[in-house]
């Protein structure tokens, strides 16, 4: 599992270099564009302008994310079940911590981790999931949250869609001084240097046009292969591949868009929040694999798993390549994993009706904003919105007569 | 003078060789005392939540003595065991079977499948018992990371050198723990 982490962090090293030099080539040659000569300038602008956004995303991201989303944040006593799978998982994944735990109102089954490290992290789940999921396909989902929590995949995105977003902007700045300020210098240099100059010019356009798509089409990827990553974190953390499975079954079902969600932040769901609104487009523009697909391997990697009567991170990268009919893997470092195959786990079973699980649900949402809960030996449950903190209340059953301020404190 | 640099180049990189390699034992060696630990917390927990769940059936299952009972003892034997993690394994594993059936003939009783109380006891011990699983995966995972690398080509060496010891699996009793119980009609 660690060994996973350190191969991760020598691609991300690369991975973002790589990007980083994308950033300043742009930066450079719009400077270059604008004011022949100001490149190394442009190239202070560029890292500037990344380190702004980055710093940004560094230090508000999450608290943003979780304010856009319109998530709340529960305790133990909210939804004693949902608490208690997260500390399962963060058991099964070793994660020093425990993460914070939010809960959207929306019938949109959908899911997300936030935080910068493992210290900050969050996870949110919306009403939505918790309806349709039973425990293990529940376990699966936060297992999934988790991974991308312990495969710092939450960074990771943040660094990258920041430098997205400075390379969009100084293509844009580069376009709008093509239309406004290029005609002053144009006359100006109209004299000399016109070769070179000619060949900046080109090179300019090309990348103030191409860079924020090819941008875009990075990140989109790295997302892409950190989802089935996450999956093969889950499947080895919950020894369950098929929890998983079911759960993103059971999920592709939906019609519903997450409200809150946007391009930026898709990758950290564990399916794309938007996906529904734009069938026909090519697999290059999404933020996750194909649901499909990833149901697909994860039961192709449950029946490696029960054959070899192990789950391994191999088996998961066997599956992928079969199914994706790829031979590279998509696990990084797989040969570097020395840990063999690691026993299957019994199996988590769960009776709850999705009845039970609805009344669950919407109680948590009403102990998320604070409502008041009484009892009533007529079998009522009173929810009492907060407002009625200090007043006197009758069941509408019984008439038997309440103290609100008597049940606040539970 | 310059093989004498070579020389001290080739030794110094040989040092932080075997420091990085002596780091990584002790790293694991940590790692599978704190997933320990895990386990041991999880198991206190269960412990504690026993004689309040055992409580409340207590008034709904008058004529299950025995499975009560079972219960009653074999919690007893848990929480007095001293001795090896085969020791500590054997008797949890057994706990876990009385608890197992205990919730299996709650099944016949409709008033206390009721009961707020009970449904929060059966919550936490079943995620009790959940967490007892994964913290147990999770620590033998670690030890056989560490006994892995005390066995194998050189960290061995070093292993032997400063004294780090094999560490125990914590087992589970296969063929109890998995086989689907058969249900005769």
């Amino acid at each position: 599992m660690f060994d996973q982490i350190r191969a991760n962090k020598r691609k991300t090293a690369f991975l973002i270099m790589g990007m980083a030099l994308f950033l300043f080539a742009t930066g450079f040659v719009v400077a270059e564009f604008v004011s022949p000569g100001a490149g190394l300038f442009g190239l202070g602008i560029a890292l500037i302008v990344w380190l702004v956004l980055l710093l940004i995303s560094y230090y508000s991201g999450d608290s943003v994310f979780l304010l856009m989303s319109g998530a709340k944040q529960i305790k133990k006593q909210d939804s004693p079940k949902l608490y208690n799978i997260v500390e399962e998982m963060k058991i099964a994944s070793g994660l020093a911590y425990m993460p914070k735990i939010y809960i959207i109102d929306s019938p949109a089954p959908n899911a997300f981790a936030t935080g910068r490290n493992p210290q900050k992290a969050s996870v949110a789940v919306t009403t939505g999931l918790l309806e349709r999921l039973n425990r293990s396909e529940l376990q699966g989902v936060i297992a999934h949250e988790l991974a991308h929590i312990n495969n710092r995949d939450i960074l990771y995105m943040m660094m990258i869609s920041a430098m997205m977003g400075a390379i969009v902007i100084l293509a844009d700045v580069g376009i709008r001084s093509m239309f406004f300020g290029r005609s002053r210098s144009r006359s100006s240099s109209s004299s000399g240097g016109g070769q070179a100059q000619l060949i900046i010019a080109v090179v300019a356009i090309v990348l103030m046009i191409l860079a924020p798509i090819i941008a875009q089409l990075i990140y989109f990827a790295v997302s892409r292969r950190r989802e089935f990553l996450a999956d093969a974190s889950a499947a080895q953390y919950t020894r369950y591949p098929e929890g998983l499975a079911n759960a993103l079954q059971k999920i592709s079902s939906n019609t519903e868009k997450l409200k809150g969600a946007s391009k930026a932040t898709a990758p950290m769901y564990i399916v794309n929040p938007l996906a529904f609104t734009k069938k026909g487009l090519s697999d290059l523009s999404s933020t996750h694999p194909a649901i499909s697909k990833r149901v697909a391997i994860l039961n192709k990697m449950a029946g490696l798993s029960t054959t070899a009567g192990t789950v391994s991170y191999k088996n998961y990268d066997t599956a992928y390549k079969e199914v994706m009919k790829e031979s590279k893997s998509v696990i990084p470092g797989m040969d570097m994993i020395k840990t063999a195959g690691l026993p299957m786990m019994a199996v988590a079973t769960d009776d709850s009706s999705s009845h039970k699980r609805h009344r669950e649900t919407t109680d948590t949402v009403w102990k998320a904003n604070n409502y008041i809960f009484i009892p009533c030996p007529c079998e009522t449950k009173l929810k009492i919105p907060p407002a009625y903190a200090g007043k006197k209340i009758t069941c509408p059953h019984c008439s038997v007569e309440y103290n609100v301020s008597d049940y606040t404190k539970q | 003078m310059s093989i004498f640099i070579i020389l001290l180049v080739i030794i110094v990189l040989f040092v932080f060789f075997i420091i990085g390699i002596y780091n990584g034992l002790v790293r694991l060696r940590n790692e599978v005392k704190n997933s320990w630990s895990q386990i041991d917390v999880q198991l206190k927990r269960r412990h504690d939540l026993i004689p309040n769940l055992l409580e409340t059936v207590k008034g709904y299952m008058q004529h299950e003595r025995e499975t009560l009972e079972a219960v009653t003892k074999a919690r007893q034997q848990a929480v007095n065991v001293s001795g090896s993690i085969a020791d500590t394994a054997k008797i949890e594993n057994m706990l876990s079977q009385t608890l197992k059936s205990l919730f299996a003939v709650s099944e016949n009783y409709p008033d206390l499948k009721a009961n707020q109380n009970f449904l929060a006891l059966q919550e936490e011990l079943t995620t009790t018992e959940n967490k007892i699983s994964f913290a147990r995966q999770f620590y033998n995972d670690s030890v056989m990371k560490l006994n892995n690398k005390t066995e194998m080509f050189p960290s061995n060496i070093i292993a032997g050198m400063f004294n780090f010891k094999q560490a125990e699996f914590f087992e589970v009793e296969d063929a109890a723990e998995r086989a689907v119980p058969k249900v005769a009609f």
